[in-house]
């Protein structure tokens, strides 16, 4: 089946970047520009979310080559609900852009680069060949790059100089990686590897390589080897920080969840195993992370941390309710993770230091902005009736169901910690005597919260929503659990 | 033949990851080019070397070579050719507002 429009996610944002290069001054143009085309994303997203459920997992062959011989896009339901998420994500940061920021950063191709960073992240999502994921990560990632060092401040210049050396090796295992995979079963089109590992029944040297893609991913995705997400993440500017915390790691995760579901899954006692102690020991981290520091912008960078070892969970158990939970909390995460990161820069913005221990008071002078947090923190705790809640009880459940009760513990633990780490920015920076008198306060548009009401609303959504949402969940988590319709799509009778 | 470039492809990375290991910005960023080199001879290693002509229309012949490997080691290439010269840039910036290129005193602990 063939279908052009399952390119557009990814030519729609390089399209818009290459044009609005050319329109450097105009600052104002080029956001509402960025914007509509995130909006056009969103639509096809949402249009091609539904026909795969009529239709199945559509596919798109590069120059009319049959895989496995060409390259080629796949859209099913789990990579089209993270490309949607993306792109409203994306729009909302965008708008916050516009309302925030001023000529420097609309001078320095912000919106350009933010594009390209789109770009690369739905083409991750979108991609049917191993190789091609290699190549939109590096798109990915020279954006990153970027994003990160615009305005170069010291303290910017600093960090991104760990970020790009860090993940220049990390994309050289990932190079390993494919060489070796190439080697040993002579094809890196996703569907052709996962029948020809099948076949070989997943021997010793193809579980070793699967290591490899592990530790690349586990990089990408800051999975244990998170030690330099705390930093790079909380540097940039509010904006850049939303989008990464949002969204980079999320493109790690879902390329172990492909990997390990769809390819790798034949030893689970060896991989998943190693996953779930990995998962264990990021929840454990994470949560030491979020209550030991007092930069508020490192507690949240190290909130990351938590939900990423907390999805990793329903990778390393694999069942049915897990692999929803996942998918579930996926989604949720993206929106709330940028929720966090808009409120937490407007709060710096507004207070002139991201220390916990000077701030006090707020809730009187900044009351939306208060109740926006406190929806924030509950949403990601898992409280009812917010996005986070159903993710959490199926993943729980799946836990249960498994019987990895060390996990379950993990889990429900590591929620705790969630919630009193922010409790603790609620608590001492929005309770307590007002220190800023009225006349002193700097004052808060409205149209700056507008965005972060957005998310609120969203999550609020989500929460209520879920009944809506789980006809595509379901279909995305029978797809991950099956790997033989994804298999079937792709490859025609024959050249199996 | 593929023993030999094999063993090229130790060699370098264990130049490269000397190279990363040191203090000075410099010999890093080298460190990472080298280390590119190796996977691209890894790559080229995996399809065989040397196995029969050119993979033509025409070229009638008993066994053609690999013709993958080769489009992957050039996708490669230009991609680290591209963040190459984006860190030799950000090394540059980062010499000039920071007035240091020992990685050890980039740790940036002190600014908490």
């Amino acid at each position: 089946m063939m279908n052009n429009i399952i390119l557009l996610p990814m030519l729609i944002p390089i399209i818009a970047g290459v044009l609005l290069i050319f329109l450097r001054t105009f600052g104002r143009t080029q956001a509402w520009f960025s914007i509509g085309s995130m909006a056009a994303v969103a639509g096809i997203s949402f249009y091609l979310l539904n026909a795969i459920q009529d239709q199945g997992i559509l596919r798109l062959d590069f120059g009319g080559w049959v895989p496995p011989f060409g390259i080629l896009f796949v859209a099913d339901s789990f990579a089209l609900l993270l490309v949607l998420t993306t792109s409203i994500v994306t729009l909302v940061c965008l708008l916050y852009a516009l309302f925030t920021t001023g000529k420097l950063l609309e001078s320095m191709y912000f919106y350009p680069t933010v594009l390209f960073l789109i770009a690369g992240v739905n083409g991750s999502f979108l991609t049917g060949d191993l190789f091609n994921l290699f190549v939109c990560f590096e798109v990915m990632l020279l954006s990153s790059y970027v994003l990160l060092t615009l305005g170069g401040s010291k303290r910017q210049l600093r960090e991104a100089v760990k970020y790009v050396i860090i993940n220049i090796v990390s994309s050289w295992f990932f190079l390993v990686a494919l060489a070796y995979l190439y080697g040993t079963v002579g094809t890196l089109n996703m569907a052709h590897v996962a029948v020809r590992v099948a076949e070989n029944g997943q021997e010793p040297l193809l579980t070793t390589i699967s290591i490899v893609f592990l530790v690349v991913f586990s990089l990408k995705a800051g999975l244990l080897l998170y030690f330099w997400l705390p930093g790079s993440y909380s540097t940039p500017p509010t904006v850049v920080s939303a989008l990464f915390g949002a969204l980079l790691t999320k493109v790690g995760i879902y390329a172990l969840f492909r990997v390990f579901s769809l390819i790798f899954h034949h030893q689970p006692e060896i991989t998943h195993t190693i996953i779930g102690i990995m998962a264990a020991a990021t929840l454990i981290g994470g949560s030491l992370g979020a209550i030991a520091f007092n930069d508020i912008r490192k507690i949240a960078a190290y909130n990351i941390v938590i939900s990423v070892g907390f999805i990793l969970v329903a990778l390393a158990v694999s069942t049915p309710n897990a692999m929803e939970g996942a998918i579930y909390y996926l989604i949720h995460d993206m929106i709330v993770k940028a929720l966090l990161f808009l409120l937490i820069g407007t709060l710096i913005s507004l207070t002139g230091t991201a220390q916990l221990n000077q701030m006090s008071g707020l809730m009187k002078n900044y009351p939306l902005l208060g109740w926006s947090f406190f929806i924030a923190m509950l949403s990601l705790a898992g409280v009812p009736p917010f996005s986070g809640f159903i993710g959490k009880v199926l993943i729980a459940e799946g836990a249960i169901d498994s019987g990895s009760f060390v996990l379950l513990a993990l889990v429900l633990l590591s929620s705790l910690f969630v919630l009193y780490s922010l409790l603790r920015i609620f608590k001492n920076s929005f309770w307590g005597e007002t220190i800023i008198s009225k006349e002193e306060q700097a004052p808060l548009h409205n149209k700056f919260l507008f965005p972060s009401l957005l998310l609120v609303l969203l999550t609020f959504g989500m929460g209520i929503g879920t009944e809506w949402l789980s006809v595509y969940v379901t279909d995305a988590a029978n797809t991950l659990l099956h790997p033989e319709i994804y298999i079937d799509a792709i490859l025609e009778e024959g050249i199996q | 033949m593929e023993t030999l470039i094999i063993l090229l492809v130790g060699v370098l990375t264990s130049v490269a990851i000397y190279l990363l290991l040191s203090r000075s910005l410099v010999r890093v960023i080298l460190g990472t080019a080298i280390l590119s080199h190796a996977v691209h001879l890894l790559i080229l290693s995996m399809g065989g070397l040397k196995k029969g002509t050119v993979p033509l229309l025409g070229e009638e012949s008993e066994s053609y070579v690999d013709a993958l490997p080769q489009a992957l080691i050039l996708t490669a290439i230009v991609i680290s050719f591209a963040v190459t010269a984006f860190i030799l840039v950000l090394a540059y910036r980062a010499y000039q507002e920071l007035g240091t290129d020992d990685l050890n005193e980039m740790r940036g602990v002190n600014d908490e």
